[in-house]
């Protein structure tokens, strides 16, 4: 058995085991806590899927975030409370804002690219803070939780294992992507765009394709933070929300399949100990003068990311 | 709508849009000439506020507080540059990204350290405050029509030292081809800490100016930053022409959506919709006149030659 296969299964059963496990400790907070931390890291996964594999260094993925969070808030402010229909118009909405951000930002590239992203989903945010009805600045209480049948998100362990499975999903679902003659035609795209289109295609609607798809898992990602947090606010698309899922992926190692989870691990298990667990007081109400430095730190020094650690063990 | 509020309205519009050229000045050569994306020059902006605040509060003169939160922004941006970006110039855009984003959480917090997370009140100086007759029979605050003539001021500053100076040329040339520049002998090391300090300056003298108008708080650049992302996208990377025009298009087209949507919608449609429609689509106009532009002209309204 190959040690990659070996670190999988060890991995799912960690998080299968976690749970049950921090109930017994007496320590609820973490179930929580990991909880949140899956729910970035779907995040992560989607956005390697163009950040990684295709080279499109989208600086707006909390957009997508933003929009499902907002989807199964004002759906649950109407009154509507089935939780497919939650997912579906979640997913729907955030294809769609994706599918127009993608249709212009695409066509350009570089520094035109990261500016373009960044600014819509400032858009976005400030449209968020102008909803009124919705909370506007200050966000509003989720009436209740998406409601499904059999499951219960409401009950802390089942939302944890919805949470792990539709992880799981989302990394299943890209490494298909990515080995797909789609996913080919992406990763040729970003590692000779002349040649690409020497070739006889052209990258433009393969990579809106995959914007679209990591916007729709973006969105997924949403769903599931609002109702984490029961709380609807136009925080989900501040800009830095973006800065951070960026982060985690090249944490954990771009266009490799577990990097964007272990990204998310290592960035929001760093980012807790800092602002809660840290010994120091200084350093808990401080954290982000420490945070700062260590991200500089870590793109100056750490430029293969955690995978980066792993592929060269096993060479 | 009557012709002063108009006119009225097109001077804040003019203001904002200075201000933003200020900051769009300085970002737009850093990333024409070294093809560098810096998001922590919203932290200068910054900077530059609470610096010249504290060193007004500090010398008890307005002007010295000018004078010396100017200087010492230019030496902060330096020292930065020096430190952590130099490195960063041969990385791709992506860890460029990230590491200033680092720089913006470090100088976030440190202000707030120093200065505490609250707002703080900055006042215009005596001699600046009161108002200006304008000839359509209403008044103007003196102090945002000195914001304009400073604004304009240093964009004609910039215009003659870009366009006819020696300094100017090598800039100019960086920003065509910098590795020609690099082989024909300049210091392009220093060419670029020099360039660097002075859009710090900028952005310093852009934030120090807005102290009075808005509050001065933590994070306060971040948001001017995005703005000038889109001034800077409409006007072309690398171009000071395209940086002024897209800064006066920029605050003019947001300060009268602000101003006048809402009114305008309400004719359109039910008054109680204008409500929630003018505010929404005012904050989203820039934004929307981002996406035209580049539908149409890709490389903005000026690009710089080869950039």
């Amino acid at each position: 058995m190959n040690s990659r296969l070996i670190g999988w299964i060890l991995g799912i059963v960690i998080l299968l085991a976690l749970p049950p496990l921090m109930v017994a400790l007496g320590q609820p907070y973490y179930v929580d806590l990991v909880r949140r931390i899956m729910i970035l890291a779907i995040a992560a996964i989607s956005l390697n899927l163009i950040l990684g594999y295709g080279g499109l260094v989208s600086f707006g993925h909390a957009a997508y975030i933003g929009i499902g969070a907002y989807a199964v808030g004002i759906l649950g402010f109407y009154g509507f409370f089935n939780g497919w229909l939650h997912l579906l118009v979640a997913i729907a909405a955030s294809a769609l804002v994706a599918l127009a951000i993608g249709a212009v930002s695409i066509r350009t590239s570089g520094i035109y690219f990261i500016m373009i992203t960044l600014a819509f989903t400032q858009m976005l945010y400030y449209l968020g803070i102008s909803l009124e009805e919705y909370g506007g600045d200050d966000g509003m209480r989720l009436k209740t939780r998406s409601e499904f049948p059999l499951l219960d998100l409401n009950d802390p362990l089942t939302f944890y294992y919805v949470v792990l499975a539709l992880m799981l999903l989302s990394i299943y679902l890209v490494s298909r992507i990515v080995n797909s003659r789609f996913g080919m035609a992406i990763r040729a795209a970003k590692s000779n765009e002349a040649r690409a289109l020497a070739i006889g295609f052209s990258p433009y609607p393969y990579r809106l394709a995959a914007f679209v798809i990591a916007g729709a898992m973006g969105g997924l990602a949403g769903a599931l933070l609002v109702n984490h947090t029961n709380y609807l606010t136009p925080d989900f698309m501040h800009w830095t929300r973006s800065g951070e899922i960026m982060f985690m992926v090249i944490l954990g190692g771009m266009a490799t399949a577990a990097g964007p989870v272990a990204g998310a691990f290592a960035f929001l298990l760093v980012e807790d100990f800092l602002s809660a667990g840290a010994p120091l007081r200084f350093v808990r109400e401080h954290w982000q003068l420490f945070l700062g430095p260590l991200l500089i730190l870590s793109v100056l020094f750490f430029r293969r990311g955690l995978a980066g650690i792993l592929a060269k063990r096993d060479e | 709508m009557n012709f002063a509020l108009l006119f009225e309205q097109l001077l804040n519009g003019l203001q904002f849009g200075v201000t933003l050229f200020l900051m769009a000045a300085g970002l737009t050569l850093v990333l024409g000439i070294m093809n560098f994306v810096n998001l922590a020059h919203g932290s200068l902006f910054m900077v530059g506020a609470y610096l010249a605040l504290a060193a007004a509060q500090w010398t008890g003169s307005y002007v010295a507080g000018v004078v010396l939160g100017l200087v010492l922004t230019l030496v902060v941006g330096m020292l930065v540059e020096v430190i952590a970006l130099r490195t960063l110039y041969d990385r791709d855009h992506l860890d460029q990204v990230l590491a200033t984003f680092g720089l913006i959480l470090f100088f976030n917090e440190l202000v707030a350290i120093l200065w505490g997370r609250a707002a703080l009140f900055a006042s215009a100086p005596a001699f600046l405050s009161g108002h200006i007759d304008l000839f359509t029979g209403s008044t103007y605050p003196k102090y945002r029509m000195a914001i304009i003539v400073v604004g304009l001021i240093v964009a004609v500053l910039l215009w003659y030292v870009v366009t006819r100076t020696r300094l100017g040329m090598l800039i100019r040339a960086g920003a065509t081809n910098r590795t020609m520049v690099s082989a024909l002998g300049v210091n392009i090391r220093l060419l670029y800490t020099v360039v660097f300090g002075v859009g710090a300056a900028l952005a310093g003298l852009a934030g120090l100016l807005s102290g009075p108008i808005y509050n001065v708080q933590p994070g306060m650049g971040e948001l001017v930053l995005i703005q000038v992302f889109v001034v800077i996208v409409i006007g072309g990377i690398g171009s000071i022409r395209g940086a002024l025009v897209g800064a006066v298009i920029v605050g003019v087209v947001d300060t009268l959506g602000r101003a006048f949507l809402k009114p305008l919608l309400g004719t359109l449609i039910s008054p109680p919709a204008a409500e929630s429609a003018g505010p929404a689509l005012a904050s989203m106009l820039i934004y929307l006149l981002m996406a035209a532009v580049l539908f149409f002209r890709p490389q903005g309204l000026f690009p710089a030659r080869g950039g």
